[in-house]
């Protein structure tokens, strides 16, 4: 399945919304909003005047009050066209899930193994703690973990990618989630939520809730922006005693009028940011549903943007899965080909990735074919915990391949002895990053070690960039892997990591999330394994792999649907640009103020002091198409940053005063300098029109 | 700007800097009873007082005590005015002061606005302006740098619950900071001509015979009014002249060291006996910025990065200099009314300077006792060009944060700093923080109520003075000019500057009542955010630095706070401003 993507005023999205931009005048949605609800009540105010002043009352000319009046409830609907056009593309997003939320049938089981009577019923009536069996081309009815069978599921509903995936009972993999398919085989699985709290519930939840959840940045901005509205309150109202009073000693001109002074408020308070506040927000979380990452809380996608250490594990985020052979390091007295023979005999049979990388590299490396195993009577010996080994018996010559301990143990058992040089190369390799691999023989009594394999963990492409721009954002980067020592501290220094943990265990993970956060930092991870859990509890971000256990998805606070380690990266900057576009939006916004001052202070009150006229810098036609100007603008700029709010202001991973410098440059000297343009631009407009 | 005006500037400037390591340095130590000989001669102290010295205080509890010491100084403030007619030291036999004057009053020097409704040698007895007034610069001045020193250490400390001693730090500060350098003050002051005496007023005979008009009154004492109701006056002459006397110096020293400005005199610094000496006058100008100043190394120093502390003295300096060369650009132009009477314009704006000043060291006076919350004057601010005038009026409602008063003038800045870093960390996608400590909701709402309070007061005050009677009564001045007077008589009170713009006839129920309560909660309304600012931030963890904090010290932070403290600081009052002393520019030169 694909998602449909939409561009920005995307008639099947800007319709609905519109009309949603009109339902949300309701007083109880604009309170919400407090600078918002200012500008409604400044509407309402000023409609009431445009009516009196039809009743041939009124305080200004008729047009000028309708006029004032009418983009004020623009101004108004603009803002919630913004968050409805918001609202509906996450819905859109959500909508797409909800397909997946279609009746589906259950077939419960009384008891969990294959053999055992099941009853069919609606799937929205399985409980936690209910064992379900799904059989070939099923759906699975409700998110689970497999407690038997091994079976491939079809995933990409959930996660865009049409590969089939392996669920099985036991270890990492055991987890499936409600509206996938069964491809193949069958799966028994015990059901881990009750209905309404699946992914998909939590998806549709997150985006439809129409109370979403304030993030604590966006309550403390919102705070800022009430305080401002309440001083620009103070501002205008204490306006019209002085207005009086200049105008009783002055004695000329008159008081300034209430829709002027409505309109001089209207262009002061922050509109625009808080016009577009919820916008972003929501915006934020649908950019996250974007990179399939389910978030339980705005609060987790703002805390990513604070995040200053990574911890990354190394195998399938820093490296490519698997290790692959590079060298053959044959012992005193043996040729490399030699070696590379028994090497490619011990690894015929052997389906790991690492066997089959040492048969490549020996068929690139002598032109070694790959030889009829049968015709060889060969007998191989499989890998096992105890013996850690692998190989081959030919009749009497036995090849063996392990680790060196391992082969150590073999030879010494069979009376050789494990030569010096061969340990000095493991050892090299060892202190390469790579992992050694000793092949020995033992033909008639008579043992002897061939030499050494290579096995080198690939660095994956870009990501020592990747780092390095993490590293300028300020962003500590640990990679945490089980290797020693020697070998992580290896794959450490290519892949350019600041800092490794190696022989981590579950425990050695926590207490290092621990200390760094008593140092002070944020700590981000990812797992997926059970044992990660606790690690994930404790991390300030924590996204789990929708691949992983039930118990890694409930410790951390995302979920990544495509369980790509890496994702983590997109997380950050996904909060990252959260934060700077409501930053910068605020800074536009008072930085506007200078240029409305400019416009609306002369127009106010050139009746009472004619002199003011020389701070109408932007030369306007007259004061009526003054403040209108303004007031148009005002409106207007709400509609212009919406695609803005949507995207988000771009982000780089450059260093903090850069960006500073960066954003400061564009959003305040811009926020000081385009209401100039924009205001002068429309009062030409509205001069030429003959409007005002 | 002339030779002089730029030479003043640079070694006033130059000077400063240099004192701001050595007392700021000082004052840090002493704080933190760094120095032996502190908690030698303060624990007998505590004893007598039963202070527990070694039991910090939660910021309530400081705030607390803060509150109750200041309640308990405007009681007896206030005691003493109503009582001095009865009391000793009144060679004069002063009346007992009015309730509304004597309530205002009281709140003035102990909020350190020093807001003077009243004239010095007419009102007060040498008891009330020693043990009222004096005291009361002592300590407010105190208030002012403990309430600063715990908002630092809200930064310094981390996971603590507290911000310190209350009494410990209001004892070390007036004893080992403010007592000593004013004794040494004094002492100076008196060599360079000041007085300090408890004489009865000296009549003396003047060199020639004034001759001036005086009203004309009739039988019952009272002046008589012509057919339109205007005051009559007939000529009149002396040869004599009374010379009020009292302790002077003393007063003086502590006027200017603790930013209070409240003078012994009603001409206060342009008076001889106050500040006789082009030297003495220096030092005055140096002496109110001393502690401002070097509180910026202090902070510095306590956060453990001085560097923060010289971004915030930069901040201070820049735009202290730019209003101050403003203000003498200003005041260097002439006022073409005169210029057309024929007065040479190369004089420039003379018109309510001291001669023995005049014009650079008027307008760099202005600006340091405005931009600082002072309020001390050696010229009448009311007779600066509409534009000179407006510098003073700016300083004061930027929220006295450019040095500002003791103390006060850091913590109104670190609360712009905060603001800033509120904004900018936003913009850089972070959750904002400063010296370590995120700023969170409760921060804002704090930042957001002592950003609020002095505009409200101000605005909303001056709404109340222009349309009521009682305000409008006490104009002196018709046109835009008499509403300037009002918005800075507000503006004076609510950011606890305490200078005037003369015109105003201020000492009336009205006046006395609204700017007495302008001035409490203009102090206090900042000062108790700010102290529960200080207990949040040092409850928090020290978040380490990182390439992604932004960082606070270098020239782009100091830039950006700049364009805070203008953009949110001055954009509440520009159409205050542009209907005073604006229109009053605009319209005396385009007449003329």
């Amino acid at each position: 399945m694909t998602r449909k993507t939409f561009t920005l005023f995307d008639p099947t999205l800007a319709v609905p919304a519109i009309a949603e931009s009109f339902r949300k005048l309701n007083p109880a949605v604009q309170w919400r909003n407090p600078v918002m609800f200012v500008v409604y009540i400044g509407s309402i105010l000023t409609t009431i005047l445009w009516v009196q002043a039809l009743g041939g009352q009124g305080e200004a000319p008729t047009g000028f009050i309708l006029a004032v009046a009418l983009w004020l409830w623009f101004t108004v609907l603009f803002a919630n066209f913004a968050e409805a056009l918001a609202e509906g593309r996450s819905k859109a997003q959500a909508a797409s899930l909800r397909g997946l939320k279609k009746e589906t049938w259950a077939k419960k089981l009384y008891e969990p193994h294959i053999n055992a009577k099941w009853q069919m019923i609606p799937a929205t009536d399985l409980r936690k703690g209910d064992v379900i069996l799904v059989a070939a081309q099923e759906f699975i009815p409700a998110d689970g973990e497999v407690i038997e069978g091994v079976a491939s599921v079809d995933e990409s509903a959930i996660t865009g990618e049409s590969a089939p995936v392996i669920r099985e009972s036991g270890g990492d993999f055991s987890s499936v989630t409600g509206g996938t398919r069964v491809l193949s085989d069958w799966i028994i699985a015990r059901v881990t939520v009750n209905p309404g709290e699946t992914f998909v519930d939590r998806m549709i939840a997150m985006v439809e809730n129409a109370k979403r959840q304030k993030t604590p940045n966006e309550i403390a901005l919102t705070i800022l922006l009430v305080a401002l509205t309440i001083v620009f309150l103070a501002v205008t109202v204490t306006l019209l005693p002085y207005s009086l009073f200049s105008v009783d000693v002055a004695q000329s001109g008159t008081p300034v009028s209430i829709t002027v002074l409505i309109a001089l408020l209207v262009c002061l308070i922050p509109t625009t940011i808080a016009g577009l506040l919820s916008a972003i927000g929501v915006a934020g979380m649908s950019r996250m549903m974007q990179a399939n990452v389910i978030a339980t809380s705005g609060r987790a996608v703002e805390a990513a943007g604070d995040v200053d250490v990574l911890l990354l594990d190394k195998t399938g985020t820093i490296t490519l899965g698997n290790r692959q052979a590079s060298t053959f390091l044959p012992a005193d007295g043996i040729t490399e080909a030699e070696l590379a023979d028994a090497a490619q005999l011990a690894s015929l049979a052997d389906e790991t990735p690492e066997g089959r990388s040492i048969v490549v590299l020996a068929k690139q490396r002598f032109k070694l074919r790959e030889r009829d195993i049968h015709a060889l009577d060969a007998h191989f010996v499989h890998f096992t915990a105890q013996t850690r080994m692998s190989g081959v018996n030919l009749g009497e010559r036995q090849i063996r391949k392990g680790a060196a301990e391992a082969i150590k143990a073999f030879v010494e058992a069979e009376g050789g002895h494990f030569p010096k040089s061969v340990s000095g190369k493991v050892d090299d390799v060892a202190r390469r990053g790579s992992t050694p691999l000793v092949v020995a023989e033992s033909a008639g009594g008579k043992v002897r070690v061939l030499g050494v394999i290579e096995l080198k963990d690939i660095v994956k492409g870009g990501i020592k960039e990747r780092f390095a721009e993490l590293r300028q954002m300020g962003i500590k980067t640990v990679m945490v892997t089980g290797d020693n020592r020697v070998t992580a501290a290896a794959i450490a220094a290519e892949a350019g990591v600041d800092d490794f943990l190696a022989e981590a265990t579950p425990e050695a993970k926590l207490k290092l999330i621990r200390q760094y956060q008593t140092e002070g930092r944020l700590v981000a991870m990812t797992g997926d394994g059970t044992n990660d859990a606790p690690a994930l509890a404790q991390a300030d971000v924590a996204v789990a792999m929708n691949t992983g256990t039930q118990a890694a998805k409930e410790a951390g606070n995302m979920v990544d649907l495509d369980s790509n380690p890496t994702k983590l990266i997109e997380v950050v900057e996904t909060g990252k640009q959260m934060l700077m576009t409501r930053g910068s939006l605020t800074t536009f916004s008072i930085a506007n103020d200078i240029a409305k001052y400019f416009a609306i202070i002369p127009a106010a009150f050139v009746s009472t002091y004619p002199q003011l006229s020389a701070l109408n810098v932007m030369g306007l036609a007259s004061p009526s198409s003054a403040i209108l100007s303004a007031v148009i603008f005002n409106a207007l700029i709400i509609v212009f940053l919406i695609p803005l709010a949507l995207k988000g202001v771009k982000y780089r991973p450059l260093g903090a005063a850069t960006l500073l410098r960066q954003n400061l440059a564009v959003y305040g000297l811009g926020g000081i300098v385009a209401p100039f343009l924009g205001i002068k631009l429309i009062d030409v407009l509205i001069a030429a029109a003959g409007l005002a | 700007m002339t030779t002089h005006a730029w030479t003043l500037l640079g070694l006033f400037l130059a000077i400063l800097l240099v004192t701001v390591k050595p007392m700021g340095l000082y004052l840090a130590k002493v704080m933190a009873g760094d120095y032996g000989f502190v908690r030698k001669t303060e624990s007998p102290l505590y004893r007598l007082c039963g202070v527990q010295a070694d039991e910090e205080m939660v910021w309530l509890k400081y705030a607390f005590a803060i509150l109750l010491f200041n309640a308990l100084g405007v009681l007896a403030v206030y005691a003493l005015q109503r009582l001095q007619a009865w009391l000793p030291l009144n060679p004069q036999g002063m009346a007992n002061v009015s309730p509304d004057s004597a309530f205002n009053t009281a709140i003035s020097f102990v909020s350190n606005t020093n807001w003077q409704g009243y004239g010095g040698e007419s009102t007060m007895s040498y008891l009330t302006q020693m043990l009222a007034l004096t005291v009361q610069n002592f300590l407010s001045a105190a208030t002012g740098i403990v309430v600063v020193i715990a908002l630092i250490r809200g930064f310094a400390r981390h996971t603590a619950a507290t911000v310190g001693n209350a009494w410990v730090d209001l004892t070390r500060v007036t004893l080992y900071v403010l007592l000593p350098i004013s004794i040494v003050y004094a002492v100076f002051l008196v060599g360079q001509g000041s007085i300090q005496n408890l004489d009865a007023y000296k009549e003396v005979t003047t060199l020639e015979v004034t001759k001036y008009d005086a009203p004309k009154l009739d039988a019952d004492g009272q002046p008589v009014k012509d057919e339109k109701g205007a005051v009559v006056n007939e000529p009149a002459e002396t040869a004599t002249q009374t010379l009020a006397m009292g302790p002077v110096a003393s007063q003086e020293a502590i006027k200017m060291l603790g930013t209070n400005g409240g003078g012994f005199f009603n001409a206060n610094s342009a008076h001889p006996y106050e500040n006789p000496t082009p030297l003495s006058n220096f030092i005055q100008m140096l002496s109110i910025f001393l502690i401002p100043g070097a509180l910026c190394f202090t902070f510095g120093r306590m956060v453990g990065d001085t560097r923060q502390g010289w971004a915030v003295l930069a901040v201070m300096t820049v735009m202290f200099a730019g209003l101050a060369i403003a203000a003498m650009y200003f005041e260097q132009q002439a006022n073409p009314l005169l210029t057309q009477l024929g007065v040479d314009p190369t004089f420039g704006n003379m018109e309510g300077k001291e001669t023995r000043f005049g014009i650079a060291d008027s307008g760099l006076f202005a600006t340091i006792t405005t931009a600082a919350s002072c309020g001390a004057v050696i010229a009448m601010h009311d007779s600066f060009m509409p534009l000179g005038g407006l510098v003073p009026l700016v300083d004061m409602q930027l929220g006295e944060v450019v040095f500002g008063g003791v103390g006060s003038g850091l913590y109104g800045m670190l609360v712009f700093a905060i603001l800033a870093v509120f904004i900018s960390g936003l913009m850089i996608g972070r959750t904002p923080e400063y010296l370590g400590k995120k700023i969170e909701t409760y921060e804002m709402k704090m930042t957001s109520i002592a950003i609020l309070v002095t505009p409200l007061l101000v605005l909303v005050g001056t709404a109340v003075a222009v349309i009521t009677g009682d305000g409008r009564a006490g104009i002196a001045n018709p046109g835009a000019h008499g509403f300037s007077e009002i918005l800075y008589a507000f503006s004076s009170a609510a950011n606890n500057n305490g200078s005037a713009f003369a015109g105003l006839s201020a000492n009336t129920p009205f006046y006395n009542t609204m700017l007495g309560i302008a001035m409490w909660f203009g102090r206090f309304g900042v000062i108790v955010p700010v102290l529960a600012m200080a207990g949040s931030l040092a409850a928090k963890k020290r978040l380490a630095v990182t390439e992604g904090t932004l960082p606070t010290h270098g020239p782009l932070f100091v830039v950006l706070l700049i364009g805070v403290v203008l953009l949110v600081g001055l954009l509440n009052y520009v159409p205050a401003l542009a209907l005073g002393p604006v229109i009053e520019q605009l319209m005396l030169f385009a007449t003329y």
